[in-house]
C-alpha cells in the first residue's frame, strides 16, 4: 500500500483515497463543512486547507487525492493561519444568535470556531440577510444563517434523486432555495436537517422544543417500514422529542425517510391509556380486572374454531410469540399477520427475505422489480438502488407501473404473461437477465397478491435456481416485504400451512365470533356480529370497531426483536414509558392467562426472548445476516393465470396507525394529495 | 525610435484597425489557410513540438506554456472524444483584444482552431463568446459560414483529412465563466462555477472528456508561428517571453487603443508611441494597472523602466495578465479606482468558496468606508489581513484575482489611504502579533 508522510508520521492509505481520509487514518483531525462521506465533493467550504510540501498555497485535504509520499502537515503556524482565516469569513456574515438557534448545541460551526476559530470578530460592517424559504412542513429554514456548504443540494440531486434544492445568485448573494419554494418531494427530505452543519435548515415539527443535551439518547430500530432503519430516539422526560439515524452501512447508511423520523409526534397523540369496554353501544373507561373478566368470559363461551387473531404490523417478536402462545391456550389455530391475502411459501427462510441485501444492491448489475414501488414501500431500499443507478449505471426493469422511482427505468410489461415470457427465454429480457452475472430480481406484495401469485414467486424461483442465480455466492431472489413485523412473525411459525387461506375467506364471511386484534389497524374487514378486542396503542381503526380495549405500548415504549426485510435480528430499544396504564403486550397476555386459571405457566420477558431466538431460523447473531442455508429444490407447480400487476398505491404518509396519528404526517399528506390534484408534481 | 518597435512584416495581425477587410477573400490574400493542409500534414508530433520550441505562452492571463498543455492530452483517442474549447468570454476590465481577433480576424481564429484540434485529437471545438460579443458572435459566425463553404471546415476539413465543426456558445455574463472550468460548466448548461483540480481539463474537461482550453490569441497565432517558424517566433522578444502580443492601452491616454507590440517592449515606450502619452504628461502619471483589473498596480517610479512582459513584471509583484493596460493618471483617486475594482470583483465573486464569496465583499465594505473617509487606521490592517485570508484559500484563481489589486493598492500607495483615514492609533508601538496565529503556535518554533 502507498505511504503518506502526515506530521511526520508515516501512514499507509488505500489507493483512491483522499488527503483527508488519510488524515483521519492517522488519528488527525480536519474541521470541514462541505465535506461529508456519502457525498460529492464540493471542496468549496475551504476549511480542510492543509499544508502540503512544495506547495506555496495550502490544499484542500478533501479534494486532493492522497498520493504516494506527499508530505502533508496540520498542525504548523501556516495552517492554522489558513483555518482561521476561513473561520473568520464564515462567521463574518453568519448571525451570532445561537442562544435562539435549534442546532445549537450541535452544530458543527459552533464546536469549530470553538476549536479553530478566533475568539472576537474584526467585521463591523452590516450583516448579510436573507430571506427565509419555505420548504414544507418538516424543513424550517433560516437562510442568513446559511454558510453555502451546499450539502442539501448535493443530497438532493444526489441521493433523494429531486433536484429540487438549488443555488441562485452570484458571491455574497447566493442563496440555497427550492426555487418555487414548495416542499421537496422526497421521502427523504429531511435528511438535509442532519446534513445542514449549522442552524440553516432546522426541523420545523421539534423547532424549540429542547436542546440536545436535555434529552436522554436511546439507539434502537425502526419499524414503520420492514428496512429495519438504524435510528436514534431522542426523549425528554417519556416524550419523545425526535428520532434521528444512526450510522449503518449495511442498511440504511446514515439516511432514514421522513415518514420514520416524523411519525413520532403520533406517539404523543390518540393514545390509548385506560382500558375500554362497550357498554350500551359507547366505548367506555374500564378498569384492566373489568375487562380481562369480560374478555375471559367471551373466550370461554366461544368455540376455539370460533376465535381468531390476528397480528399488527409493528408487533415484536416476543409479543407475537406471547400471543401465539395464548393462542395455544385457546386451542384456536385461525392465527394470521398477513394484511392482504398474499402468497408466502414459508417452508424456507430464502422464499420470503430480501436474499441480496440492501448493501449488496450496489453489487448488482441489473434490478427488476415485480409489482413494487420501493420509493413508497421500502424508501431506504430505494435510496441504496438510486445510488447503484447513479454510481454505476445498473439497467433497472420493471413488470407493473411504479411510478416516479426517483431513477430511470424500464418497463418490460403489466402482465403475468411477461413473467411467462421471461421464465421461457421468449422474452427479450430473458437474454440481458441471463447475460447479468449479478442480477436482483425484486417481487411485491402487490405481485404476491394476485391470484397468480403462486405462480410468479415460484416459477421465477425455479427459473433462477436453474440458471443458477441462487447460489451459494448470489441469491437474485428478493421479497420486498412491507411491514416491519412480517419476516419475524414467518420466522415464528404462525402461519400453518394448513389453514393457509381460510382466515382470509372465514373472516369475509364472518365466521369467526371472537377477534383479537394485536395491534392490528390495517385488516380490511367489515365488522357483523364478531366480538372485537383491540389490543394496541392508538385509537385508530381497530379501536373503532372494538368491543374491549386494552392499552399497550408502542415501539419506544418496550423492548423487542425485530427482523428486518433481509432476515437481520435487531433490537428495538425501550426509550420511554407506557403512558397511563398501558402496560407492554406480554404483560397483558399473562393477565388473561392467570384470569383463565389454567394451569399454563405465564412466561415473563427474558424466558420469550430465549424462544424466540431459539425459533429463529438459521440465526447467526444481532444485527447481522441470517447464517445461509442449504437450498431444497423443491418444485412446486402453480397454475398460470393471465392478469394484470397493478402496483398498490401506498398511501405513503398513512401507512399505519402511529403515523395516522401524526401531525406532521397529515400535513405532508395533505400537500402530496394536492400537488397531485394541482398537475404540479410535473 | 523605429528601432525599438515591430517591424510590419513581423506583424501577426495585419487587419487589427479592419483597414484590409474581415471577409474570408480578403484574408485569404493575408496568407491566411494558406498551406493549411500541408502544416497538418506534418503530424501532431511536429505541430506541438513546433509549438514548444516557439515557446508561445497563453495569452489568457496565466502564460501557461501551450505547447506543454497540449501534450497534456492523451495521445490516443481512449472511448471519449477530445474536445477543444476557445475561451472568448473576455470579461477582464481594461482587456479587448479578443474582440478585434474575433471581428477582424476570424479566419486567423479558425483556422488556429483546426490546427490545434488536429494537434489534440478533437474534432469538435467550442468557442465559448460573452453574452456580450453578440455582434463580435455574429460576425464569427459569419466568419465561420464563410469557411464551410471554401469546405475549410466540416468533413475532411481543409482536404487534411481530418473532420472538424466549429460550435458558437454565447455566456451570459458572468466574469467568472471565463475561468477554464467555470466556462466548461457553463457550456455544459450549469452555473458557472470552477470545479476543483485535479482532475485537469486536459483528462477530464468538457462532458468528463478530454478538454483543452485555449484563450483566443493564443489559437490565432498559431498557423502564423507555424507557417513562419517557431524560430522566427521564439526571435521576437525575450527568451522565455517570445513573440508578439496584443496590447490594450485604456484610460488617462491620449488616444487609447490596441496594438501589436514585441513582448518586452518597454511600457513607457507602449504608452508615449502608440497610445499618445499620458493625459497631462508622463509626469502626470499616477499609476498603472500592466495586465487587466486583477493584476496589481505598479506606481510611476516603476513604470519609467519595466518592461512588458510575463517575467519581468512578476519579478516586480505583478504580472502581464491579459495585457489590458489601464493607465491612471494624477487626476484620478487612487484608492476609489480600486473601491470601485474591488466592488467589480465583489459582484462577479461566484459563491462558491467561502473566502472569497465573503472576502471580496469586505474588501469592497472597507475601501468604500476609506473613500468615505469613515475608516480608521485599523482598518487599514485589516484590509491587509483580508486579502492575505483570500488568495490562495480558493478553489479558482478568482481569490487572487480579487485580493491582488488591494494589495497592490497598499504595497504602493498605503500612505494615500492612511491619509483618509481617522483615529490615529494611540499605540503606536506595533505589535508583532499576527492576529490570527494562537500564542502557543509562536512560542513552539516547531509547531
Amino acid at each position: 500500500m502507498p505511504k503518506i508522510l502526515i506530521n511526520g508520521k508515516e501512514i499507509e492509505f488505500e489507493k483512491g483515497m483522499t488527503v483527508l481520509q488519510a488524515c483521519e487514518l492517522a488519528d488527525v483531525e480536519i474541521p470541514r463543512f462541505c465535506y461529508h462521506e456519502k457525498l460529492s465533493i464540493a471542496g468549496n467550504c475551504r476549511m480542510c486547507l492543509v499544508e502540503m510540501e512544495k506547495s506555496p498555497k495550502p490544499i484542500a485535504s478533501c479534494a486532493m487525492p492522497a498520493a504516494e509520499g506527499m508530505n502533508i502537515k496540520t498542525n504548523t503556524a501556516f495552517v492554522e493561519k489558513a483555518r482561521k482565516g476561513v473561520m473568520e469569513f464564515l462567521l463574518a456574515n453568519h448571525p451570532l444568535d445561537c442562544p435562539v438557534c435549534d442546532q445549537g448545541g450541535e452544530c458543527d460551526l459552533q464546536d469549530q470556531s470553538l476549536y479553530y476559530g478566533v475568539d472576537k470578530s474584526r467585521f463591523v460592517e452590516n450583516k448579510r440577510d436573507v430571506k427565509e424559504k419555505y420548504m414544507g412542513p418538516l424543513i424550517k429554514t433560516q437562510m442568513t444563517r446559511c454558510i453555502h456548504c451546499t450539502r442539501c443540494v448535493r443530497f438532493a440531486t444526489e441521493v433523494a434523486g429531486v433536484p429540487e434544492i438549488g443555488a441562485i445568485g452570484r458571491g455574497e448573494n447566493m442563496e440555497i432555495t427550492t426555487y418555487l419554494e414548495k416542499s421537496m418531494e422526497s421521502e427523504l427530505s429531511a435528511n438535509v436537517i442532519d446534513l445542514c452543519p449549522v442552524g440553516a435548515l432546522t426541523s420545523k415539527p421539534y423547532a424549540f422544543e429542547a436542546r440536545p443535551w436535555e434529552l436522554k439518547k436511546t439507539e434502537s430500530i425502526d419499524v414503520m417500514d420492514a428496512v429495519g432503519s438504524n435510528i436514534r430516539v431522542d426523549t425528554y422526560n417519556w416524550e419523545v422529542k425526535r428520532i434521528l439515524p444512526r450510522l449503518n452501512n449495511e442498511i440504511n447508511e446514515e439516511w432514514i425517510s421522513d415518514k420514520t423520523r416524523y411519525s413520532c409526534d403520533g406517539l404523543l397523540k390518540q393514545r390509548l391509556d385506560v382500558p375500554y369496554v362497550k357498554k350500551e353501544n359507547k366505548l367506555q373507561k374500564s378498569s384492566w380486572d373489568e375487562a380481562i373478566a369480560i374478555l375471559v368470559e367471551k373466550i370461554q363461551s366461544i368455540q376455539p374454531d370460533e376465535i381468531a387473531g390476528h397480528i399488527g404490523d409493528m408487533i415484536n417478536m416476543e409479543n407475537a410469540l406471547g400471543f401465539k402462545k395464548l393462542f395455544n391456550i385457546f386451542k384456536s389455530k385461525n392465527l394470521e399477520f398477513r394484511e392482504k391475502n398474499y402468497y408466502i411459501n414459508s417452508e424456507q427462510k430464502i422464499n420470503y427475505i430480501f436474499n441480496s441485501t440492501i448493501s449488496g444492491i450496489e453489487d448488482s448489475d441489473l434490478i427488476l422489480l415485480i409489482g413494487s414501488n420501493p420509493r413508497h414501500e421500502a424508501t431506504i431500499l430505494n435510496a441504496r438502488i438510486r445510488k447503484t443507478f447513479v454510481q454505476k449505471k445498473v439497467p433497472i426493469f420493471s413488470i407493473g407501473d411504479p411510478g416516479d422511482l426517483t431513477y430511470d427505468y424500464e418497463i418490460i410489461g403489466n402482465k403475468t404473461d411477461d413473467i411467462k415470457k421471461i421464465v421461457n427465454n421468449e422474452h427479450e429480457f430473458s437474454k440481458k437477465l441471463l447475460a447479468a452475472k449479478k442480477p436482483i430480481i425484486i417481487i411485491g406484495e402487490s405481485a404476491l397478491e394476485l391470484k397468480s401469485g403462486k405462480y410468479i414467486f415460484e416459477t421465477l424461483k425455479n427459473f433462477l435456481l436453474n440458471n443458477n442465480l441462487i447460489n451459494e455466492n448470489w441469491n437474485s431472489l428478493n421479497i420486498l416485504m412491507q411491514n416491519a413485523s412480517t419476516v419475524g412473525l414467518l420466522d415464528l411459525k404462525i402461519l400453518k400451512a394448513e389453514t393457509h387461506n381460510q382466515f382470509f375467506s372465514n373472516l369475509k364471511n364472518n365466521k369467526f365470533k371472537f377477534l383479537y386484534l394485536l395491534g392490528s389497524d390495517n385488516l380490511d374487514f367489515k365488522k357483523e356480529n364478531e366480538f372485537v378486542v383491540y389490543q394496541g396503542s392508538h385509537g385508530d381503526r381497530g379501536a373503532e370497531i372494538a368491543d374491549i380495549i386494552l392499552p399497550s405500548a408502542t415501539y419506544t415504549e418496550q423492548n423487542g426483536l425485530y427482523e428486518n426485510l433481509e432476515g437481520r435480528l435487531q433490537e428495538c430499544k425501550k426509550a420511554s414509558y407506557p403512558i397511563g396504564e398501558s402496560l407492554e403486550d406480554w404483560k397483558i397476555f399473562n393477565k388473561i392467562i392467570k384470569k383463565l386459571s389454567v394451569q399454563e405457566k405465564t412466561s415473563n420477558f427474558d424466558q420469550l426472548r430465549q424462544e424466540v431466538l431459539n425459533i429463529i431460523p438459521n440465526f447467526s447473531n444481532l444485527n447481522d445476516l441470517p447464517k445461509k442455508e442449504v437450498i431444497k429444490k423443491n418444485e412446486i407447480k402453480a397454475d398460470f393465470i393471465s392478469e394484470e400487476i397493478l402496483v398498490r398505491e401506498l398511501d405513503y404518509y398513512y401507512t399505519n396507525s402511529i403515523s395516522r396519528s401524526s401531525k406532521t404526517m397529515s400535513e405532508c399528506r395533505q400537500i402530496r394529495q394536492k400537488t397531485i390534484k394541482d398537475g404540479t408534481n410535473n | 525610435m523605429e528601432v525599438n518597435m515591430l517591424k510590419k512584416e513581423d506583424k501577426i495581425f495585419k487587419n487589427l484597425y479592419n483597414e484590409l477587410g474581415w471577409e474570408i477573400e480578403s484574408s485569404l490574400k493575408r496568407d491566411d489557410w494558406k498551406n493549411t493542409k500541408d502544416l497538418i500534414s506534418k503530424g501532431r508530433e511536429w505541430i506541438i513540438n513546433e509549438i514548444k520550441t516557439s515557446e508561445l505562452r497563453g495569452r489568457g492571463g496565466a502564460g501557461f506554456s501551450t505547447g506543454l498543455k497540449w501534450s497534456f492530452a492523451p495521445k490516443e483517442v481512449g472511448s471519449r472524444p477530445h474536445y477543444l474549447v476557445i475561451n472568448a468570454d473576455e470579461s477582464e476590465p481594461g482587456t479587448c483584444k479578443d474582440r478585434d481577433i474575433l471581428r477582424f480576424e476570424p479566419q486567423k481564429l479558425i483556422e488556429g482552431c483546426l490546427i490545434a484540434g488536429y494537434a489534440v485529437n478533437a474534432h469538435t471545438c467550442y468557442i465559448y463568446i460573452r453574452g456580450e460579443y453578440f455582434n463580435e458572435g455574429k460576425r464569427l459566425q459569419e466568419a465561420i459560414n464563410q469557411a464551410y463553404e471554401k469546405k475549410y471546415l466540416g468533413k475532411n476539413a481543409c482536404g487534411s483529412g481530418w473532420d472538424f465543426d466549429i460550435h458558437i456558445h454565447y455566456g451570459a455574463g458572468a466574469y467568472i465563466c471565463g475561468e477554464e472550468t467555470a466556462l466548461l460548466e457553463s457550456i455544459e448548461g450549469n452555473k458557472g462555477q470552477p470545479r476543483l483540480k485535479p482532475p485537469f481539463p486536459a483528462l477530464v474537461g468538457l462532458y468528463g472528456c478530454p478538454t483543452i482550453v485555449n484563450n483566443v490569441e493564443t489559437i490565432a497565432v498559431v498557423p502564423t508561428i507555424l507557417r513562419r517558424g517557431s524560430k522566427w517566433f521564439s526571435s521576437i522578444g525575450k527568451p522565455k517571453n517570445t513573440g508578439t502580443k496584443i496590447f490594450c492601452i485604456s484610460g488617462n491616454v491620449n488616444s487609447p487603443c490596441n496594438v501589436e507590440e514585441e513582448m518586452g517592449i518597454p511600457l513607457k515606450d507602449l504608452i508615449e508611441k502608440h497610445a499618445g502619452g499620458v493625459i497631462g504628461g508622463w509626469d502626470n502619471l499616477q499609476a498603472v494597472i500592466p495586465g487587466g483589473s486583477s493584476m496589481p498596480l505598479l506606481p510611476k517610479k516603476i513604470c519609467d523602466s519595466i518592461t512588458m512582459d510575463f517575467d519581468s513584471l512578476i519579478e516586480n509583484k505583478s504580472g502581464l495578465g491579459t495585457a489590458g493596460i489601464v493607465i491612471i493618471n494624477k487626476d484620478q483617486d487612487i484608492v476609489e479606482c480600486m473601491a470601485r475594482i474591488a466592488r467589480f470583483y465583489k459582484h462577479e465573486s461566484c459563491g462558491q468558496c467561502t473566502p472569497c464569496r465573503e472576502g471580496s465583499g469586505w474588501m469592497w465594505r472597507i475601501l468604500d468606508r476609506v473613500v468615505k473617509r469613515k475608516a480608521t487606521y485599523n482598518d487599514v490592517e485589516l484590509l491587509a489581513d483580508v486579502t492575505k485570508q483570500i488568495e490562495g484559500h480558493t478553489i479558482c484563481a478568482f481569490g487572487e484575482g480579487s485580493a491582488w489589486p488591494v494589495q497592490g493598492l497598499l504595497r504602493h500607495f498605503r500612505k494615500e489611504v492612511e491619509s483618509r483615514c481617522r483615529d490615529k492609533p494611540l499605540v503606536k508601538k506595533k505589535l508583532n502579533n499576527p492576529y490570527l496565529v494562537d500564542q502557543h503556535l509562536l512560542e513552539n518554533k516547531n509547531a
